[in-house]
């Protein structure tokens, strides 16, 4: 089945860690995956995924997007378009209960689905699932139809409606194509952590956590399983690589 | 009957010149219009992130679903073996082309990556209802060019049959692929529904037969040709009862959108309080593009005039543009719910009705779109043989009167 629930995704990780734990430690395991040399294949040995915790999520604070917009040169870029027009790969969003008034702050962007519909729409293939559960837009064979942009639940895909300079070598943006966050791929390749994780921790809120979804003894994974998460929009059976605690 | 024959139209007169002047201007102030949109980038048209498809579809997809329906007399010939609707069929599967040829030229000018048609020609995604209908529109344009042939070529007259068939299949199959791009998107409370798919057929059907009936009562009348009363009222009637499978249609959809709980907000949305898409909805779709052509169409002072014809298939097809917009526009202007029972604000426009005012530009490309399929027709009718030389009720139905009495 594809649109795993939250159950049958843990009860299948186990059984993977089981069987890959037949030949290494899990420890040693953890260790191989991480060390993946450069320009080897993701591989589905990984789940990479993300964990928000929205109650230290602080309402006003937007230091997450300021360094996904450093990190990948957006934000400033785009001098002729709209404010509706400009990209924007992360938000933050404030949540107001209509009956309790409960304020509620959080950080969206693409939510990595493990089936997304942006990639079962594209006509070309340029909306594609990396093995590893990455999604990102090959900007090359991307003809800038928009039906990803139509069909993604959590409008986390922008449209380039201007021709754009100065850009980041391994941020390639460009007129008449779609992006959207691609989990700072770059980083997450080379052993590192998606920017916005980062300066959300070195900030000190700790309300972002980033790592192996499909590795039982990463952080991600002990919390998930502790306290749960959420998906936003659970009812679309998605299996999102984003979740959300305290929603 | 008498066999039928078949002539080009002169096309020397003044006023196919002035014809085809004013539609070609048309189509050059559309091509300029995507030049334009191409060199600056989408920011010179309405379209956002927010409402990513604008105008231009509106009249690509009319166009691609009215491409459909236009095949309708074609059909019902062949494969329902009507006489009374042969003789028109090979006008019927050049507009169909045309139609189709125009909608997609408008589809694929607005893409961001015009240039890249030959990736979206040689790289397909096999789960893309958008990439099938690449396929679908390729074939159908193959089938009917082969029915057309099949249809003028007196010594293979036989054969067109099967054509006919095939092509009425492809033709159903291609506008539930049309209706299907938006029944997919499960992201947006106005489009998931199975629903759409045949609701699209139907409104292939009417907007179709109001494309041809025009076209084709302007042929006859501007080549001086006759055409009987019998062939107009037939078709009328027939383009009644389709606008009455709208409604219908459109009825069933929102009862049935209704009927979930979910779906109430956007219903309320697009039937009670959307602004402007409420009021294409009521007054465009409904008042304008259904209830007036069937008054037109039935009422007993106005049944027989041909003029009152020609403005009930305008307002089809003005209803049924009005009526793209509302489902496409309207359907992303309505926020998208992913916290229900919560009031969303954002830097990015959640939560909120989205805005969307379509540009010069990107209306000349729809235009463009539409007149580039009817000057196609234009030039069909002069360089091929497919219009008959007359009309007339005693010559393709002699027993028309004496039925009608
Ligand atoms: S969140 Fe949207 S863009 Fe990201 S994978 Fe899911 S459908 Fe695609
Ligand atoms: S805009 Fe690009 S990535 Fe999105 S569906 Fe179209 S071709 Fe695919």
């Amino acid at each position: 089945m594809k649109q795993d629930t939250d159950m049958n995704r843990r009860r299948f990780l186990g059984q993977a860690a089981a069987a890959a734990g037949l030949a290494v430690a899990p420890g040693v395991m953890l260790y191989e995956v991480q060390a993946r040399p450069a320009g080897e294949a993701a591989t589905s040995k990984q789940r990479w995924g993300m964990l928000i915790d929205t109650t230290k999520c602080e309402v006003g604070c937007n230091d997450c997007v300021t360094a996904c917009k450093t990190e990948n040169g957006w934000g400033a870029s785009e001098t002729k378009s709209s404010t509706e027009q400009q990209a924007q790969w992360i938000r933050k969003v404030k949540l107001t209960d209509k009956q309790t008034g409960h304020v509620q702050s959080l950080p969206l962007m693409c939510q990595h689905c493990e089936t997304p519909p942006c990639v079962d729409v594209c006509p070309t293939g340029a909306s594609m699932k990396r093995a590893d559960g990455i999604v990102l837009v090959d900007k090359h064979i991307c003809i800038g139809c928009r039906y990803c942009m139509m069909a993604c639940p959590y409008k986390a895909r922008s449209f380039i409606h201007e021709s754009l300079s100065g850009q980041k070598a391994h941020a390639p943006r460009g007129l008449g194509t779609v992006e959207s966050c691609t989990l700072c791929v770059h980083r997450v390749d080379k052993d590192g952590t998606p920017a916005c994780v980062e300066s959300c921790n070195a900030k000190g809120h700790k309300a972002m956590y980033f790592g192996d979804l499909n590795d039982p003894n990463s952080e991600i994974s002990k919390r998930l399983k502790e306290f749960g998460g959420q998906q936003i929009r659970a009812d679309l059976g998605l299996n999102t690589g984003v979740r959300y605690q305290g929603l | 009957m008498k066999a039928i024959r078949y002539r080009e139209i002169d096309g020397n007169s003044l006023g196919y010149f002035a014809l085809v002047g004013i539609l070609g201007l048309i189509v050059a102030a559309g091509g300029l219009a995507a030049l334009y949109m191409e060199h600056n980038g989408h920011w010179v048209t309405g379209m956002t992130n927010q409402v990513v498809w604008g105008m231009p579809h509106v009249f690509a997809v009319f166009l691609i679903v009215a491409a459909s329906g236009a095949l309708n007399v074609a059909s019902i010939s062949s494969v329902f073996n009507k006489k009374a609707y042969k003789p028109l069929a090979p006008l019927s599967a050049i507009l169909a082309v045309c139609l189709l040829l125009g909608g997609l030229t408008v589809l694929v000018l607005d893409l961001g990556q015009p240039d890249r048609l030959v990736v979206a020609m040689t790289k397909y995604n096999f789960k893309s209802i958008f990439a099938w209908n690449m396929i679908l529109y390729n074939g159908f344009i193959a089938i009917v060019a082969v029915y057309i042939w099949l249809m003028m070529e007196r010594k293979m007259n036989v054969y067109s049959k099967y054509a006919g068939f095939a092509a009425f299949f492809w033709r159903l199959i291609l506008t539930t692929g049309t209706g299907s791009i938006f029944g997919f998107i499960v992201a947006r409370q106005a489009y998931d529904a199975a629903i759409m798919a045949p609701m699209f057929v139907i409104m292939s059907f009417a907007y179709g037969l109001a494309v041809f009936m025009l076209v084709m009562m302007a042929s006859y009348k501007w080549s001086g040709r006759e055409l009987g009363e019998g062939t107009i009222q037939r078709m009328k009637s027939l383009l009644g009862v389709f606008i009455g499978a709208v409604l219908y249609f459109l009825l069933a959809y929102h009862l049935t959108n209704l009927y979930g709980t979910e779906n109430h907000g956007v219903e309320a949305f697009l039937l009670v309080d959307g602004g402007i898409y409420t009021k294409l909805f009521w007054y465009g779709t409904i008042l304008i593009g259904c209830l007036a052509p069937l008054f037109l169409i039935f009422c007993r002072f106005t049944k027989n005039s041909n003029t009152a014809i020609v403005i009930a298939c305008i307002l089809v097809i003005l209803g049924g543009l009005s009526q793209m917009y509302v489902i496409i526009i309207g359907g992303q202007a309505y926020p998208m719910e992913m916290f229900p029972g919560k009031i969303v604000e954002s830097g990015f426009f959640d939560g909120g009705v989205k805005s969307y005012t379509p540009t010069l530009a990107e209306t000349l490309l729809g235009l463009g779109g539409f007149a580039l399929a009817l000057i196609m027709v234009s030039l069909a009718v002069k360089v091929l043989r497919c219009l008959p030389v007359s009309m007339a009720d005693k010559d393709v139905d002699p027993h028309y009167k004496a039925e009608a009495k």
